[in-house]
């Protein structure tokens, strides 16, 4: 949209058919909703040259014209009186809904998409009240803003508007500060990728205890309210302040994660863990209370303990089976925690992750041929973006690293019940104060 | 609690921005003898797929001098050097492909 309205270049816009509603959409909101756009078949990944061009030579998918005289007349038709029509409006909301029964309510939640399709609990003025009670920021102070991806707009919102969604969730007043902290990151739990990724959150410090989180036995399962219904209320909080989360318009996961249900929220087993808790490691005091957002969870990979004797080939088969572009976070049981020192000398989180990026590697070929590292990583190496660039210009056959040190992450987690662990594929976003929030 | 059984909610949706019209710009009398940059977003094989959008206008538009050009980063990031050279060096740009 760039090309054509803000630098005066007529432009044609070619994408794959199953993206026409949210196309139109997005050119909607941007104020550009006759920008030109064309439709090939969905996927053109994988398709032979030959086949793109019979997909060329064919029609437009959507107005079942040719393909090839759409564009050309996209650039050439002059603009008819509705391309220049003034398209701008404004899309302020009430603050509050039409009053109607509680059950025609929580339909209207779910047929809007602004529940998880779980029932909620209805946000009403009594309980909104409530829960502002649970921080001294103003409900009219403006927290932050969000987007569901890099290319859509962002929308605002204030301490109200989180109120409403942690109500929705079942959170209590006590809950808030750590729901606002949150929002105010701007960290979405709701991205529109077409990967289906969902989100984790990491809460450290004393609100652990305050909130009667569990770090221990079922930590990341349905076996704790806090846990539950903070990670409940980022999700949502997400879908409405940033403006949506529908399938097939603000919502692209291709096959959905239930891993977003509650975005996977726990506490870290500070108490049980040989070392510095996460949030020490990221600037703050062991006596502050923080939360810490990853996005892109998609991938879990588990083993039992550590073996003497293959332990570390056990290891980097994990990792080797996971994504380059998804990096690892180490969630273990402190049973494993203490194992990582006894086998390696692990005695520093630091040590595990250098030990993680020297061990992970793959042939220079195969990691630069994954589609993801191409789509993401191969255009900023090109460019001399480091450390990718020196990661390209290396002569084939050359093993590198499929990870660097500062995306591998270590969380400790669990109830000793067995030294089972986890390798989850999550990008570290943020870790954002609680207290700020009180 | 209002009458009949009602209940009054707030509205769960944060502050959506207003919407601001952007103009097109003018279209083109005709391609003949134009410069048509075919600008790759760099997702998935979206390459082969200007590449072969290229040979199309070689092969039925040859007075149209096309352009191949890749993105400078990746396609989540605005690339205003890129413009800027259509801007400069072009008449027209195809751009894709999106998803």
């Amino acid at each position: 949209m760039s090309i054509d309205g803000k630098y005066g270049v007529p432009a044609v816009a070619v994408h794959t058919d199953i993206f026409h509603p949210v196309t139109q959409a997005v050119v909607r909101v941007n104020g550009m909703p006759r920008m030109r756009q064309v439709y090939v078949q969905q996927p053109i990944m994988g398709k032979t040259p030959a086949q793109l061009r019979e997909a060329i030579d064919g029609q437009d998918l959507i107005t079942k014209r040719p393909f090839m005289r759409e564009v050309i007349e996209g650039l050439t038709k002059p603009l008819a009186a509705a391309d220049t029509k003034d398209s701008s409006f404004d899309r302020s909301t009430p603050r509050f809904l039409e009053p109607d029964t509680e059950e025609n309510l929580e339909k209207l939640f779910r047929d809007n998409f602004w529940s998880d399709m779980l029932p909620i609990v209805m946000p009403t003025e009594e309980r909104v009240e409530a829960m502002l009670k649970g921080t001294s920021r103003k409900r009219d102070e403006m927290v932050g803003r969000m987007r569901p991806t890099n290319f859509r707009e962002f929308w605002a919102f204030d301490v109200e508007k989180v109120a409403v969604n942690a109500v929705m969730a079942g959170a209590r007043p006590e809950h808030f500060p750590v729901i606002l902290a949150m929002a105010a990151s701007g960290q979405s739990a709701r991205g529109s990728t077409t990967s289906s990724a969902a989100a984790m959150a990491v809460v450290n410090g004393p609100i652990r205890k305050e909130l009667d989180m569990n770090s221990g036995t079922g930590a990341m399962g349905p076996y704790n309210f806090a846990n539950a219904v903070i990670g409940r209320a980022w999700g949502l909080l997400s879908t409405n302040l940033q403006g949506g989360s529908t399938p097939g318009l603000t919502y692209l996961g291709s096959q959905g994660n239930n891993y977003a249900y509650t975005s996977i929220t726990y506490a870290e087993n500070e108490e049980r863990s040989p070392w510095e808790p996460f949030h020490v490691q990221h600037g703050f005091k062991a006596d502050d209370s923080a939360v810490s957002l990853f996005r892109g969870c998609r991938s879990t990979a588990f083993t039992l303990g550590l073996r003497e004797r293959f332990w570390e080939t056990h290891v980097t088969n994990l990792l080797r089976g996971m994504d380059p572009h998804n990096p690892p976070v180490y969630v273990l049981d402190p049973i494993t925690a203490q194992q990582f020192i006894d086998r390696g000398g692990f005695d520093t989180k630091e040590k595990l992750i250098e030990w993680t990026r020297k061990s992970a590697m793959m042939e220079m070929e195969e990691y630069w041929d994954y589609q993801l590292i191409q789509n993401y990583i191969y255009p900023r190496a090109t460019y001399g973006e480091e450390p990718y660039a020196s990661k390209l210009n290396v002569a084939p056959g050359t093993m590198i690293p499929m990870f660097e040190e500062d995306e591998i992450h270590v969380v400790v987690v669990g109830g000793e019940t067995n030294g089972y662990w986890r390798i989850m594929g999550a990008s570290y976003g943020a870790t954002v104060s609680v207290d700020e929030w009180r | 609690m209002a009458a009949n059984g009602k209940i009054q909610v707030f509205n769960p949706m944060g502050f959506p921005p207003k919407v601001t019209h952007k103009p097109l710009a003018p279209r083109l009398d005709t391609l003949d003898g134009k410069t048509v940059y075919l600008v790759d977003c760099r997702f998935d094989d979206s390459d082969i797929f200007l590449q072969q959008m290229q040979a199309w206008f070689a092969d039925n538009m040859p007075s149209v001098k096309t352009v191949f050009k890749p993105i400078s980063s990746v396609y989540t990031k605005d690339d205003p050097a890129t413009w800027e050279e259509i801007k400069a060096n072009g008449d027209a740009a195809i751009v894709g492909v999106g998803h």
